[in-house]
């Protein structure tokens, strides 16, 4: 996987996706490369987050979705026979549209994922400790609620509950994030925040976003792919995108003639 | 320009003829509760006394407590509740949290439904041969109480269901996308945050397994008995039972007596209710979300 000059993150093959009959992922090869932040643009319906969906595996607790050809994430075809579910989701985590803290401590929010992926003897309180302020200091979010740990996350503003979201996940250490319109239920000044927290993480995950907000993807992506109708139509990086786009359909679509 | 036109005063008539009507009804309704705990009150109210509780009935059941029937509703319903709960509560995650949509599932889902309408003298007949003549359990608190357990398994299977259903989708989605399985899942999250729905769906099965009699009248109690169960193999008397046979099949009882019966009875279904009503009003609370 390293003809390419840069390693690759997820790389798919003839991508297709059914729900049902209704087809809404066509042949798409995408080459996301390691360590950068790509933004997935297009109209509503328009497949990016069934296709963000895809890549952890997380569509198919549907029973009607099919699936054919291969999402390869770090060089491994996530969907291959020998590959382990709970891994998946482990080295790839996910961020949703609607923030969705658990209702439980903003503590026991981000050890989660960390408690059930440590294996043997269960993490000493202060270890624990340790990791909790870790991530929440990665997120920016410890000095808010340093005083707070064992209060409810549901109580936190959106968009300290995304903050939490995300900072849940740090302990796991994932090597992919997914990010599915992860400003789209916060006010600016949130969106701004949590923009400016993605744009801090990007030295250590690949970070794949979903977004609607084109403005969005211009700041805080390095490359951009635009979608149509479950198709990929261009793939390149942000500023020659919204500069000089290749295709008319994604002229089109930046200038806001439809979406 | 804002004026009431001739049109506006006959629409508020008509608006108010439908309130007044619907209202009404709603008053309707509190109509027979009132009468029945009033003339159960007033006519019955005189009998009850702690002796009137705790001790047994006597002289052919014209006179003395209720004891043994008390007794032996706590009883069966305990044992109706080990057997169903459990069950119930299994079957409910089984469905909410397992089963995919396919026609298996349907078919199952349409058994409950089914069960839930079968008359309850039907599930008698049924537990008689089944408890009481196949498995050879005869009239006992097992067979009665089995009986009872699948007539009211319905009704745990349905409440805790949508109790689960009740949590929010994108909590699990959360555990889920962090490679918790199915089963951390409900144990950390799903579970904690439906308890109190589910509780209440059981203390409303204890309520309604508490009034019924057809099915204990031919599996387990008994008309008269001073004894009380040791175990599961004894016959009973119980409370519903007790009331029909004091209000119909025994001569010369005096008239408030099966009035006390009746009401002894009601309170504990009104207190079991209650109790429901509170607990899910305070776990309602703790919620925040």
């Amino acid at each position: 996987m390293t003809t390419d000059s840069q390693a690759l993150a997820i790389r798919t093959r003839d991508l297709n996706l059914w729900y049902g009959t209704f087809q809404a992922l066509f042949d798409v090869d995408l080459k996301i490369k390691q360590g950068i932040i790509t933004s997935l643009i297009g109209p509503s319906g328009c497949g990016k987050s069934t296709f963000l969906r895809s890549v952890n595996r997380i569509n198919e607790r549907l029973g009607y979705v099919r699936i054919n050809g291969a999402i390869e994430v770090l060089g491994k075809n996530i969907y291959d026979e020998d590959v382990e579910l709970v891994q998946v989701r482990k080295q790839i985590g996910m961020v949703f549209q609607r923030p969705n803290p658990l209702p439980i401590s903003i503590r026991d929010n981000v050890l989660f994922g960390y408690n059930i992926h440590t294996q043997g003897r269960r993490p000493s309180y202060r270890e624990q400790d340790d990791v909790v302020e870790n991530a929440l200091r990665q997120v920016l979010l410890w000095d808010e609620v340093k005083d707070k740990l064992k209060s409810k996350a549901t109580e936190l503003s959106l968009e300290e509950q995304q903050k939490l979201c995300i900072a849940r996940l740090i302990p796991v250490k994932p090597g992919v994030l997914l990010m599915d319109e992860p400003c789209s239920a916060l006010d600016p000044k949130g969106t701004e925040a949590v923009e400016e927290l993605i744009w801090e993480l990007r030295d250590n995950y690949t970070i794949l976003i979903v977004t609607h907000n084109m403005a969005q993807a211009r700041r805080t992506s390095e490359e951009c792919i635009f979608m149509l109708m479950g198709k990929v139509i261009e793939h390149t990086a942000t500023n020659t995108m919204f500069v000089t786009p290749a295709q008319q359909e994604t002229a089109d679509y930046i200038e806001g003639r439809y979406g | 320009m804002f004026a009431e036109t001739a049109l506006n005063v006959r629409d508020k008539k008509v608006q108010g003829l439908f309130r007044l009507i619907f209202g009404l009804m709603t008053v309707l309704l509190i109509i027979p509760v009132l009468v029945i705990m009033g003339m159960l009150v007033y006519k019955g109210g005189s009998i009850i006394t702690i002796d009137f509780l705790f001790t047994a009935p006597t002289d052919g059941m014209t006179a003395g407590g209720i004891f043994p029937a008390l007794f032996g509703t706590v009883w069966l319903v305990a044992v109706a509740l080990l057997i169903s709960v459990p069950i119930g509560i299994a079957a409910a995650i089984y469905l909410s949290e397992y089963a995919a949509d396919n026609w298996f599932t349907r078919i199952i889902n349409l058994a409950i439904i089914n069960l839930a309408g079968v008359p309850s003298i039907v599930h008698a007949l049924f537990g008689v041969g089944a408890f009481v003549v196949f498995f050879k359990f005869g009239t006992s608190i097992l067979a009665a109480s089995l009986t009872l357990a699948i007539m009211t398994l319905p009704v745990v299977i349905v409440s805790t269901r949508e109790s689960l259903q009740a949590v929010p989708r994108a909590f699990r989605e959360a555990c889920w996308a962090m490679g918790a399985t199915r089963w951390q899942t409900i144990r950390r999250v799903v579970l904690p945050n439906s308890v109190s729905g589910i509780l209440t769906g059981v203390i409303l099965e204890v309520s309604r397994t508490t009034g019924e009699t057809a099915p204990i009248m031919f599996t387990g109690a008994v008309f008269f008995t001073p004894l009380l169960p040791q175990s599961v193999f004894d016959q009973t008397m119980a409370m519903s039972l007790h009331l029909f046979v004091v209000a119909t099949q025994v001569p010369g009882v005096p008239e408030e007596l099966p009035f006390g019966v009746a009401l002894v009875l009601i309170g504990m279904v009104l207190v079991m209710n209650s109790v429901s009503i509170a607990l899910r009003m305070y776990l309602r609370g703790q919620k925040k979300w």
